[in-house]
């Protein structure tokens, strides 16, 4: 659509503004409504770049600055970091349905948390509870599990990713079926945490998820031509000059790591890994070197929406972000796909 | 192995087997600058296995395969690919590319993270899109373009690589006649004005024989004739090679060997036309 007629910086900055103002907006809005002017004088001030006289509720600083801010954040970081894993993960494997789950990492996430749910035990590390510490061990494990699971020799096939991911998947949900049965009283829980929401309070969570986060996107970023060669296929990647098996497994290893660290913040939102890289490439064409950061824009931008609707629509109860995201999401792919379906035939 | 930079891509008692068997038996090979050598043979006959050994994806099972004097196998994909590019029989992209990020794509080897596509390689681009003739196609979807077009930007992404030896596996498949003249044109032409060495597996002997300084007959992975076109295509050797009974008769504009398939039903008749066997 914008394709070859709005240039790399013009995209790039014009999603960082609708973040910007997706931001702002979810921000503003909630049970106290605080009007965008109000926290742009309190940034201001908070920087130093400004010196407002204070005429707002002392209590405004504490809900936008402790509580919507580190929120909204994650929420940025969270669809962004999703997005970015898809768009990985759709390129390594060639496959338009790849999401960011698909190796294992949901199921893993999924039995982490459900065990960490069941157990009669509480613990808290780096403002972390035992929910996301589980969630994060159990998306790594098994996509480690499932790597050296498809590994012959020294390839890894990606059909037999797909195969030993799905497989494990199945075999660890059920595990975690028998364990919310068992349990009982950990049911409700479990199948909220899976259908993905927002588990923020306060700023320190943010701080450790957010730069493995960032770190790890960029070091995907780096790798965009790589990206680029694998959807020729592996042995065109390799003509082309990419060491395939080790850039395999770095960028599967980054993949998850973003999924892992997402997952650890948010549940299982699904919906965003799986249709943001699309509706990017889209807008912006399937070049990694703007597809990345697009996808990762967008994506942070449609996550802190959905999520603002996710605790507005019927507040003060929380609906699950996953149905957000995919009660708005998928209308507005459908309108996508069908606008362009002459030049997007896969 | 001797190690000299001889400027050749060179095997030297190539073998590989796949788990059915031996696909490349003892093959030895060289290509130089201004080489246009053709590969033929059957199918199944190893062409696409020698030319995935000679690029270094596949790793020989015995022999070598050196580059410029270096072992391929101790090379980084990287150091490869800026000296040997390879067009590939099939190339299935599943999102939407335009044909200069198609292009673009052959800088892979080149380009350096967070630099990008530096000037000289959007250039490179532009000439290798002139040189195949898809200029006018840059903004155009990949996926939309005709078979023989697609071929053209394989080829350009190819070039795009600088190569100093150009890898084709059946560059002429599935293509209409007039697609497939156009194509070993631009081959010979590459060749012959920026004298990259061509090796390319064909199937149409005939086409082979028009278009190529020598050829390389493969049969069961082993090298059973190389030479001019008029040496290696005799109808003693493609009845062996192919079980086909052929007449090989001179082009009758540059005199290339061409062969003429004899039917089953017509060979009785004719070996009785030409008078009593010995």
């Amino acid at each position: 659509m914008f394709k070859g007629r709005v240039g790399y910086g013009t995209s790039v900055l014009a999603l960082l503004a609708l973040l910007a103002m997706s931001g702002m907006v979810a921000i503003s809005v909630g049970a106290v409504s605080v009007p965008v002017e109000e926290i742009l004088k309190m940034g201001a001030n908070r920087v130093a770049v400004g010196t407002f006289v204070r005429d707002w509720p002392e209590g405004d600083e504490v809900i936008i600055g402790v509580i919507r801010l580190p929120r909204v954040a994650g929420a940025a970081l969270v669809g962004g970091a999703l997005a970015v894993a898809g768009v990985v993960f759709q390129a390594l494997l060639k496959n338009p349905m790849a999401d960011p789950y698909i190796i294992g990492t949901s199921g893993g996430a999924a039995l982490g948390a459900t065990v960490a749910m069941t157990l009669p035990v509480t613990a808290t590390w780096l403002g972390f509870g035992l929910v996301p510490v589980l969630a994060f061990v159990g998306a790594m494990s098994t996509v480690l599990f499932v790597y050296n699971l498809a590994r012959t020799g020294p390839r890894v096939p990606v059909v037999s990713l797909l195969l030993a991911g799905f497989a494990v998947s199945s075999m660890l949900a059920a595990v975690m079926s028998s364990l919310m049965l068992i349990s009982g009283s950990a049911l409700r829980r479990v199948i909220l945490w899976t259908m993905g929401g927002m588990t923020v309070n306060g700023w320190q969570q943010v701080a450790v998820v957010g730069p493995v986060m960032l770190v790890g996107a960029g070091a995907i970023y780096l790798l965009a031509g790589d990206l680029n060669a694998f959807l020729l296929g592996e042995e065109e990647a390799a003509y082309l000059g990419v060491d395939v098996e080790r850039r395999k497994i770095l960028l599967l290893f980054l993949g998850s790591l973003l999924t892992g660290a997402a997952v650890a913040i948010s549940g299982l939102v699904g919906f965003v890994g799986l249709v943001i890289p699309h509706v990017a490439r889209l807008l912006f064409g399937a070049d990694h070197r703007i597809l990345l950061p697009a996808s990762g824009l967008v994506g942070g931008s449609f996550l802190v929406l959905a999520d603002l609707v996710a605790r507005s629509l019927l507040a003060p109860t929380e609906i699950p972000v996953g149905i957000v995201t995919a009660l708005l999401g998928a209308p507005f792919f459908i309108y996508l796909l069908r606008r362009n379906k002459k030049e997007y035939g896969f | 192995m001797v190690e000299s930079n001889d400027g050749l891509l060179r095997a030297e008692d190539l073998c590989f087997s796949y788990f059915n068997g031996r696909v490349v038996s003892h093959v030895n090979l060289a290509l130089g600058t201004g080489d246009l050598v053709g590969l033929i043979g059957p199918n199944g006959s190893g062409k696409t296995t020698l030319l995935k050994l000679l690029s270094g994806v596949l790793k020989p099972a015995l022999g070598h395969v050196s580059l410029e004097g270096r072992e391929v196998q101790a090379l980084e994909r990287r150091e490869i690919a800026r000296r040997v590019a390879v067009v590939p029989q099939e190339l299935h992209v599943p999102f939407p590319f335009t044909v200069r990020e198609m292009v673009s794509m052959g800088r892979t080897p080149y380009v350096r993270p967070l630099v990008g596509l530096t000037a000289e390689d959007r250039q490179v681009v532009l000439d290798v899109m002139g040189a195949t003739g898809i200029g006018d196609l840059a903004g155009r979807d990949f996926a939309t373009l005709s078979g023989g077009e697609q071929q053209r930007v394989i080829i350009a992404m190819a070039l795009a690589q600088e190569p100093r030896f150009l890898l084709l596996d059946e560059p002429t498949v599935h293509l209409d006649l007039n697609h497939q003249v156009e194509i070993l044109e631009l081959i010979r032409r590459l060749n012959r004005e920026k004298g990259v060495a061509v090796l390319a597996a064909l199937h149409d002997l005939n086409l082979a024989a028009l278009y190529f300084d020598r050829l390389v007959l493969l049969n069961r992975g082993a090298i059973v004739a190389t030479g001019t076109p008029t040496q290696v295509l005799t109808a003693a050797r493609i009845l062996e090679v192919f079980s086909a009974s052929v007449l090989v008769e001179a082009h009758p504009v540059t005199r290339a060997p061409q062969v003429t398939v004899v039917p089953l039903s017509q060979q009785a008749a004719r070996s009785r036309d030409s008078g009593p066997r010995i």
